[in-house]
């Protein structure tokens, strides 16, 4: 049981026979044992528990003897007491002088009249006259089957294969496997068990007692104790090694604080047109209460957070020259939104369509994060440097549930903003990024996405899977997003982004994204889950 | 994404080759479409029936490759097979331009029309399906199911010029629709088409309107009710010789579009294009439809090579883009400028930055020199709010507990009834749209998540003792946003006791490790600048009576109360079907920041 400790007495006992101490006993008096002779009423399950637990203790040591013993069926033990068929034919005959064909089943039997009237034919111990069966041999003859069928009653053995397996057929014998022990003295052989201690005790040691205390042997092939651990959740390990990689690379997180977004920071800002099938209600959840948005506005809580995360970076690499600020101005950002789509500008034609107040201001859960990394790309305007954002963090979609989607996922991001960047070096960031998690050699595949330009999709080859899988969505921002934003012409911004739940599926073996996230989760699962380590899978 | 399928046979006979899918796969992949099945390596019955079929997904951008024939010719160009075909409207022979007259009234329903037509085209079965499909296909993403776009096709010798386009009362307009016997008249063919799978989710666009937008030729000839179905008079067959398209929309770009795309793609199959005169003074949108011209943009060299990290010279660019189907000139006057013709196929490029993109897929995106783009170091720092609920859940699962992940969104009844909540309506943030009723709200509370994720875990052992550490929404009308979130911690146990000593010491380990001191009810309100938490008891009728705590707490000068304990109400067990008592504690994270 869990939790005893202390000197506990050995059970000795079984079904009302000290079976351990007859060992100890008898051994005593005898150098060797044998099981089967000496113990021929134990079962073997029983004198093997007891010859375990003092060989385990180095009180005997035994081998253990597998053989196949032979053994009488019914009919056979029959022809050992009465004689063979052949034989008990030959004697009703003997006896009566003349016997009828048709009379010979109700005198013999009509098992033995059937085999033995034929095999007495063969021995030539009695013919056929006419329709009655007279003698051939007048002397009693002598019954091999009998005297076989004896010897092998004693002997428990056959040694002709042949033979065995005759006898095997004609359902004479049946074969048993007998296992017996040969069990002689250990080393520690005691006429008597001691008593033992299962473990060492404060009292042991208080006395001193645990000097000559017999401790009882630990039982190495069993689990330990349970214990009555708590758990993270296997999404949140993949998490924080998400976190732990994008920490290394100097980047900050985002202020995500906020489920609810409007359309002008979900979708306008992101150049996503008005009429995009993004913004169907197929799509995307729309807020009911809370009716509307403000338009967009200064946000002092995020500010707050921002300034305080980046207050380290600003202290470092302050030079003291007095960096001129240019103060956002919300009013024009929107009007230039505006006109991005509507008319175009900046150097695009934009999608000269009617761009609708009212859609800005819907509100909707957020169907991505990227809402926040514009916001933070905006604040980034006012002082344009080079700067690296990321966030993980809930989205919502209005999709139908299935084994691969769910209303609610993850969304990882990360944005890069400096000067001068090209494409290929998106590409061999993410290729670090995702060696990171030992995906290696990636392949981008030229994709669409309204906010980004170019776009790539991150394929990367699956090991396990032993194919190409998208990994991730990936590209460089676009002017019509940017320039509104008032960041300078040539500052570019890498995004990029991928869910949370995929990898962590993927590394947890995991094919049905409700035993991932949500209340149906099993929490033995969750317990069970080992540490994440990109680095070591 | 829309997913295009194309005869195999077909489509390699016009590249040129044959392709292993292997092969053909890499082409896609390079050029920006993905090939998502290729029906020859299919078990199943209904594609070995027909002959083979490539499935190819389509950048949901690039509608000049919604149809066979616009696949086949973006391939073609890309492999440097062929170029663009330079598309030209030609006069009539006796010069006398169809005409198009657009009353004002329509301005009311569905306010523009443009169109082409087609003359000499020879269709056979596979033109005539791929000509339908397409239209399908711009009726479905470009066209956003008929609202934006709807298009019309007529088969030009059946009815007789000039056409007008006007708006009239429903029961005005009296037509045979397409492939109907029956003449009927917009209301009956309201009701007509209302359980129509196909066409019944379009009725909508014009069925409460009190006009609807009509198309007669000069004998009154109905050819189309826009946006949901032509006339049977002008169909076309296999055999018209002669289309005539007409496109209605509400958005002025995209019917240039659509009518750009019909063009491109069909145009290969007529003998010529041919202008139609549109008169709409009344909207200033008089003009000769199409204008084929290409666009003309231009492009910097130094931008294109800079953002892709390449240094090729004007000539090898311009080479490039041309794959893309651009017709490119290094400018004689400016050396860092391209003149680049925009096909009218490519709608998506917007900006040069569009340009750019396709000069790295022309160069090839695998090709591009990979440079890591460390400029600057950085300082990376966390989210204040994710160090510190962080700090909480670490705390909570060395504590013993699990941490559990449940949904976000919620039922009404979960966040409200069931634990015996009201709601005022000036919490919780409601959706619109949800699809089922497990989504009606933004949760305010961490409870029904845990509780839920308790009720589906009744096969483990009791106790159960989980928590979460998550965000929870409130409707705010300070923000622009209306509404903010709020990091909660909630821990909940069920075990065939309360546990409420179990939450109660999980409350005072966090304290501890919050720094946050415990100290009586008197001693916290007689000095609100001694900082520490005291709990005292309250009603709530979530909870048993009597077995309900609230957690004050001094900091910084002020005194909040963050959050509740106790056992919960055997009511609320009820509704969450819980068979043993449960005990839960939650609090707002916040104020620790």
């Amino acid at each position: 049981m869990t939790g005893t400790r202390g000197p506990v007495p050995v059970p000795l006992e079984t079904q009302g026979q000290n079976l351990t101490q007859d060992v100890l006993d008898l051994l005593d008096t005898k150098e060797t044992l044998q099981s089967n002779e000496d113990f021929p009423a134990v079962p073997q399950r029983d004198i093997k528990a007891a010859l375990d637990r003092l060989a385990s203790r180095s009180m005997v040591e035994y081998k253990t003897l597998d053989k196949e013993q032979v053994n009488l069926t019914p009919e056979s033990e029959g022809i050992v007491a009465n004689g063979s068929h052949e034989f008990k034919v030959w004697k009703a005959v003997k006896e009566a002088g003349k016997i009828a064909i048709k009379e010979l089943p109700s005198i013999v039997g009509k098992e033995s009249a059937s085999v033995g009237q034929g095999n007495a034919f063969k021995n030539k111990w009695i013919k056929k006259d006419g329709t009655d069966l007279v003698l051939v041999a007048t002397e009693e003859p002598e019954d091999s089957m009998q005297k076989l069928l004896k010897g092998i009653q004693e002997s428990q053995t056959v040694s002709d294969a042949k033979q065995l397996n005759d006898l095997k057929k004609k359902r004479l014998v049946t074969v048993t496997k007998v296992i017996t022990y040969t069990v002689t003295k250990g080393p520690k052989y005691a006429k008597e068990m001691p008593v033992e201690h299962t473990d060492l005790t404060a009292d042991l040691l208080a006395s001193g007692a645990w000097e000559t205390a017999n401790f009882k042997p630990y039982n190495f092939a069993a689990l330990g104790a349970q214990q009555d651990a708590g758990a993270l959740h296997p999404l949140m390990k993949v998490r924080q090694e998400f976190r732990n990689i994008f920490f290394s690379q100097g980047f900050v997180e985002m202020p995500t604080g906020h489920f609810v977004d409007s359309g002008f920071w979900n979708f306008d800002a992101l150049f996503v047109p008005q009429q995009h099938p993004a913004r169907d209600m197929q799509d995307t959840f729309f807020v009911s209460d809370p009716p509307t948005a403000d338009k967009p506005r200064a946000d002092p809580d995020s500010e707050r957070q921002m300034d305080q995360m980046e207050a380290s970076s600003q202290r470092l690499f302050s030079t003291g020259d007095k960096r001129e600020k240019k103060p956002r101005d919300f009013e024009k950002y929107w009007n230039d939104v505006k006109k991005v789509h509507e008319d175009g500008a900046f150097g695009s034609i934009g999608y000269r369509y009617k761009f609708k107040d009212e859609e800005t201001l819907r509100l909707v859960l957020r169907t991505h994060t990227t809402a926040v990394s514009t916001w933070a790309l905006h604040r980034l305007a006012e002082d344009p440097r080079p700067a690296r954002y990321f966030s993980i963090d809930r989205v919502f979609r209005n999709e139908t549930v299935d084994a691969t989607h769910l209303a609610e996922f993850h969304q990882i991001e990360g944005v890069i903003a400096d000067f001068g960047l090209t494409l290929g070096g998106l590409q061999r960031f993410l290729g670090d990024f995702f060696a990171n998690m030992g995906l290696e050699n990636l392949r981008f595949k030229p994709a669409y996405n309204p906010y980004t330009e170019p776009s790539m999709e991150i394929f990367g080859y699956h090991k396990g899977l032993k194919r190409w899988i998208e990994i991730g969505n990936s590209g460089m921002f676009r002017p019509e997003m940017l320039e509104p934003m008032g960041l300078p012409k040539d500052m570019r911004v890498y995004g990029f982004g991928l869910s949370l739940e995929r990898p962590t599926m993927m590394k947890y073996g995991v094919s049905n994204i409700r035993e991932l996230l949500g209340h149906k989760v099993d929490l033995s699962w969750i317990k069970e889950q080992p540490a994440v380590r990109f680095d070591k899978e | 994404m829309p997913t295009i399928a194309v005869d195999k046979a077909a489509l390699f006979k016009e590249l040129g080759r044959d392709y292993t899918t292997e092969e053909f796969d890499e082409l896609c992949f390079e050029f920006g479409i993905e090939l998502d099945e290729d029906t020859s390596q299919s078990t199943k019955p209904e594609d070995q029936a027909q002959p083979p079929q490539l499935k190819i997904e389509i950048p949901a951008n690039r509608y000049d490759m919604l149809c066979f024939e616009g696949i086949a010719l973006n391939l073609k160009v890309f492999l440097e097979k062929e170029k663009l075909p330079k598309w030209q409207v030609t006069p009539p022979k006796d010069g006398q331009l169809q005409e198009l007259h657009i009353k004002p009234e329509t301005a009311q329903v569905r306010e523009l029309c443009s169109g082409v037509i087609l003359r000499g085209i020879k269709f056979t079965q596979a033109r005539y399906d791929s000509f339908i499909a397409l239209q399908d296909k711009l009726h479905q993403n470009l066209a956003r199911q008929r609202t934006l776009v709807s298009i019309g096709t007529h088969d030009l010798d059946t009815v007789k010029g000039p056409f007008t386009y006007e708006a009239l009362k429903p029961e005005e307009i009296e037509f045979i629709p397409l492939n109907q016997t029956k003449k009927m008249n917009g209301k009956q063919l309201m009701e007509f088409y209302e359980k129509d799978k196909h066409l019944g989710r379009y009725l909508h666009i014009i069925r409460d309107s009190p006009l609807y937008p009509v198309i007669y030729d000069a004998n009154r000839t109905v050819m189309s009710l826009p946006p949901i179905i032509n006339g049977d008079h002008s169909k076309i067959t296999l055999d018209t010789k002669n289309v005539f398209i007409e496109i209605t929309a509400t958005d002025k770009t995209k019917v240039e579009i659509v009518n750009h795309m019909l063009i491109a793609m069909f145009a290969g199959y007529a003998e010529s294009i041919e202008a139609i005169k549109i008169i709409s003074p009344h909207n200033n949108e008089s003009r000769e439809s199409p204008d084929l011209s290409p666009r003309k943009w231009k492009a910097e060299v130094d931008y294109l090579n800079n953002v892709t990290g390449l240094d090729l010279s004007p000539e090898e660019i311009s080479k490039l883009l041309a794959k893309m189907g651009h017709d490119v000139s290094p400018s004689k006057t400016d050396k860092n400028i391209l003149d680049v013709s925009v096909p009218i196929t490519r709608a998506d490029i917007l900006h040069q930055a569009d340009i750019m993109e396709d000069y790295s897929i022309a160069y090839g995106f695998n090709k591009l020199p990979r440079v890591y783009p460390n400029k600057t170091a950085a300082v990376s720092a966390p989210l204040p709010i994710n160090k510190l609920a962080d700090i909480v859940r670490l705390e909570s699962a060395s504590a013993g507990w699990t941490e559990v992940m449940p949904l976000i969104l919620c039922s009404h009844e979960e966040n409200f009834e069931w634990l015996n909540r009201v709601d005022d309506g000036k919490t919780a943030i409601k959706l619109a749209n949800p699809k089922t009723a497990e989504y009606q709200l933004v949760r305010t509370s961490l409870l029904p998540g845990l509780l839920k994720t308790i009720n589906s875990n009744k096969h483990h052992s009791v106790p159960m003792k989980i928590f979460e550490v998550s965000d929870v929404g409130f409707k705010d009308e300070s923000k622009e946003r209306k509404s903010r979130n709020e990091r909660h911690f909630a821990a909940a146990i069920m075990g065939k006791t309360s546990g409420f000593e179990q939450v109660h010491g999980l409350l005072d380990r966090l304290m501890l490790m919050l720094r946050s001191k415990f100290m009586t009810r008197e001693d916290g309100l007689k000095n609100a600048a001694l900082e520490g938490y005291w709990i005292e008891e309250v009603e709530d009728k979530t909870f048993l009576p009597g077995h309900a705590a609230s957690v004050k707490i001094n900091l910084a000068g002020k005194n909040h109360t963050i959050g509740v304990f106790g056992i919960l109400h055997p009511s609320v067990l009820h509704k969450f079907e819980l068979p043993y008592p449960v005990s839960t504690v939650e609090f707002n994270l916040e104020v620790f920041l």
